[in-house]
């Protein structure tokens, strides 16, 4: 099970290799977006340090939900998607694959991004550590979650929107523990618990999305 | 082996067929045929476990599909209207990767000795986006010309798209797998030869109904 | 299994066009009784005046678009176990009755709040878990309508609102985890009055009136939406007299 699992993955990376520019517009989106909050709220040192957490969880949100949909659509576009549930493999190990794959050309880049978005807002070298620590804590778990939406909206004219608007209330949880363990580093307190909580959450995403995803790839292929 | 009952298919608001019940044993080839629209891909695609059926079931070694999914995708090779290959990777690279989801022989060697059988072994190293659509289609058959392919074969229209010469390759792949008691379920639209022995089943869209002989 | 008997189209048709007026004369009943105690017997409160009695409404539509939305999941659920397609109805029938359940609440809250503590809208634990359970209601039509394919449109619609209903708990605490953190010490922690005997009882017989209501509402959806898929079957024509 394991063999096979690798193949999906070493697979999408080299797709994602080769495809590099895609990756690259979801990192800028992501930065983009980001960049906005201090042109929309002002340059308010004390106001950008309070929304920094949020701001930049709410831009890595929306950057990992938009860049869903290329985790099944290329390969429901070219009959991939098919073979990969034909393999006689498990599908919810071929789903992790393509999901583990994606976190890896997504989630990771955006927490390590976070780094410098830290400086846009100011924020100490604790809240900056905790940020990114949530970010990995937390983004395999907006990978999973929006890989539900996306595999129940396949091939769906107006895809990215309904998505978004799908997949956003379900990661409330994700984003409020992810800004909370940001906020608390900041007030010099321990961000713990809200970080094992991220952490909580990836997992039992990890443990019950790829049943979600899978049987929903299958009610998008029918 | 692989059995059919009362399958009903409904897509959309049109009813393509129902009451439809088919076995294909060791060594046998289904041919099923139609015109256009008649149901032959849904008829396929319920057998390859892709769509649900209005009501029925298909059943392998005894076994509902549905309910025993792996060791089903183990036992088929299926060939889909989409070929199912990347573009982004080399042919090499794409018959590698489904050797390597399998759990196959995914060295190089046999990759191939598989795209030699389709006559692609020049093409090997080039982008699956250059290869024309008759290559393509030979791409995507190399998932049955592995060293030790499936038993059970389903090939929707795969003699589109292929010149002469490797209508003839695949043709004798099929009457060299029966032979040594595999199954085909096939449909196609160019009058080709079926291998012999084939048992045909015509599927009449507006009736609902198939006729002709399913059952071996 | 004579309740499978229900789970054909024509029965349930028949079943619930018995039981939709019914359910409707029982809630215009209690709505009138509730209303009466809630209005006129309930003492005024101390802290809150008359303005309190809006609780009346907005707590049973609020209990109403949670019962209902875990009501749809169930339905859901009994789809993919079962497949029946009264099942898939009945999910379909179910979801503009919570959303409007949630939204009322969330209407209500609003016209409570201004008068009670100065603001529309605070964001305290409650309403803002009202708000993203709306939310979750109108994914759940969106997707259902953006799927041509009836069949696929109900499994998949079904399997978000299986999706959304493991996710509420965790939703509700994660919520009240961040109101906890940011509003300390507020007075919306304590919203409702002390609730003295007749006002709780005015509270139950509100609540059975809206369920009593969403019964007959969702129903009466839920047979439009039979005779809508089922249109080209003969009992249809004959029941609604269309000549051929």
């Amino acid at each position: 099970m394991i063999a096979p699992l690798l193949a999906v993955v070493r697979r999408d990376l080299l797709l994602a290799l080769r495809q590099r520019g895609d990756v690259l517009n979801v990192l800028l989106f992501f930065v983009v977006v980001v960049t906005m909050v201090p042109l929309g709220v002002g340059p308010e040192l004390p106001i950008l340090r309070m929304i920094g957490a949020g701001s930049v969880w709410v831009a890595a949100l929306l950057a990992s939900i938009v860049s869903l949909q290329r985790v099944f659509a290329q390969d429901h576009l070219d009959g991939s998607l098919e073979q990969l549930l034909l393999s006689g493999q498990p599908a919810s190990v071929v789903v992790i694959g393509k999901v583990l794959a994606h976190w890896l050309v997504t989630g990771a880049p955006i927490a390590l991004a976070a780094i410098p978005i830290a400086v846009l807002f100011d924020l100490d070298t604790d809240a900056a550590a905790t940020l990114v620590a949530a970010l990995v804590l937390g983004t395999p778990a907006l990978s999973l979650i929006g890989a539900v939406g996306a595999a129940l909206t396949l091939g769906l004219r107006g895809g990215g929107v309904l998505v978004t608007l799908l997949v956003l209330p379900l990661t409330v949880p994700v984003l409020i523990f992810g800004s909370a363990a940001v906020q608390a580093s900041a007030a010099a307190m321990s961000a713990g618990a809200d970080l094992l909580l991220l952490g909580g959450l990836s997992l039992a995403a990890a443990a019950l999305a790829p049943w979600a995803i899978a049987a929903a790839l299958r009610i998008s292929l029918e | 082996m692989l059995e059919a009952t009362e399958l009903e298919c409904t897509r959309g608001e049109r009813r393509l067929f129902r009451d439809l019940s088919l076995r294909v044993d060791a060594g046998q080839c289904l041919y099923v045929a139609g015109a256009n629209g008649a149901g032959k891909t849904s008829l396929l695609r319920i057998l390859a476990g892709l769509l649900l059926p209005q009501s029925g079931a298909v059943r392998w070694r005894g076994r509902d599909i549905a309910r025993a999914r792996e060791e089903f995708g183990s036992d088929l090779a299926f060939v889909g209207h989409l070929n199912g290959i990347k573009d982004e990777l080399t042919a090499l690279e794409n018959v590698r990767f489904a050797a390597a989801l399998r759990g196959a022989d995914a060295s190089e060697a046999a990759a191939m000795g598989a795209l030699a059988r389709m006559h692609l072994a020049d093409y090997c190293d080039v982008f699956a986006r250059h290869l024309s659509q008759g290559q393509k289609r030979r791409l995507a058959l190399t998932r049955v010309c592995v060293a030790d392919p499936p038993v059970l074969w389903i090939l929707d229209e795969p003699y589109n798209a292929l010149d002469a010469a490797a209508v003839e390759s695949l043709q004798a792949l099929l009457d060299a797998h029966l032979a040594a008691g595999g199954m085909v379920v096939l449909t196609a639209h160019q009058q080709v030869a079926m291998p012999s022995g084939a048992h045909r089943l015509e599927l009449n869209p507006g009736h609902g109904q198939a006729a002709g002989r399913g059952e071996s | 299994m004579s309740l499978f008997r229900f789970a054909a189209p024509p029965e349930f048709y028949r079943l619930a066009g018995k039981a939709v007026p019914a359910f409707g004369v029982v809630s215009g009943l209690l709505a009138a009784i509730g209303l009466y105690l809630g209005f006129f017997v309930a003492p005024t409160d101390a802290q809150q005046g008359e303005v309190y009695r809006i609780m009346f409404v907005h707590v049973p539509a609020a209990w109403m678009a949670m019962f209902i939305y875990l009501v749809m999941a169930f339905w859901a659920a009994l789809g993919f176990i079962l497949n029946t397609r009264i099942s898939a109805v009945m999910a379909n029938a179910l979801a503009p009755t919570g959303a409007l359940m949630a939204f009322l609440a969330l209407w209500t809250g609003a016209l409570w709040g201004r008068p009670a503590w100065g603001t529309y809208w605070d964001w305290d634990a409650r309403m803002t878990s009202t708000l993203i359970l709306l939310f979750l209601y109108m994914g759940f039509m969106a997707l259902h309508g953006a799927i041509e394919d009836v069949r696929r449109a109900d499994r998949a619609a079904g399997l978000l609102a299986l999706v959304g209903v493991v996710n509420v708990p965790i939703i509700y605490f994660s919520v009240q985890w961040w109101n906890s953190l940011h509003q300390g010490s507020s007075i919306s922690l304590g919203r409702a009055p002390s609730i003295a005997a007749p006002m709780l009882a005015a509270m139950l017989v509100m609540l059975f009136a809206f369920w009593a209501y969403c019964i007959a509402a969702t129903l009466t959806r839920a047979r439009a939406i039979v005779l809508e898929r089922e249109r080209d079957a003969e009992w249809v024509r004959a029941s609604l007299a269309i000549s051929q």
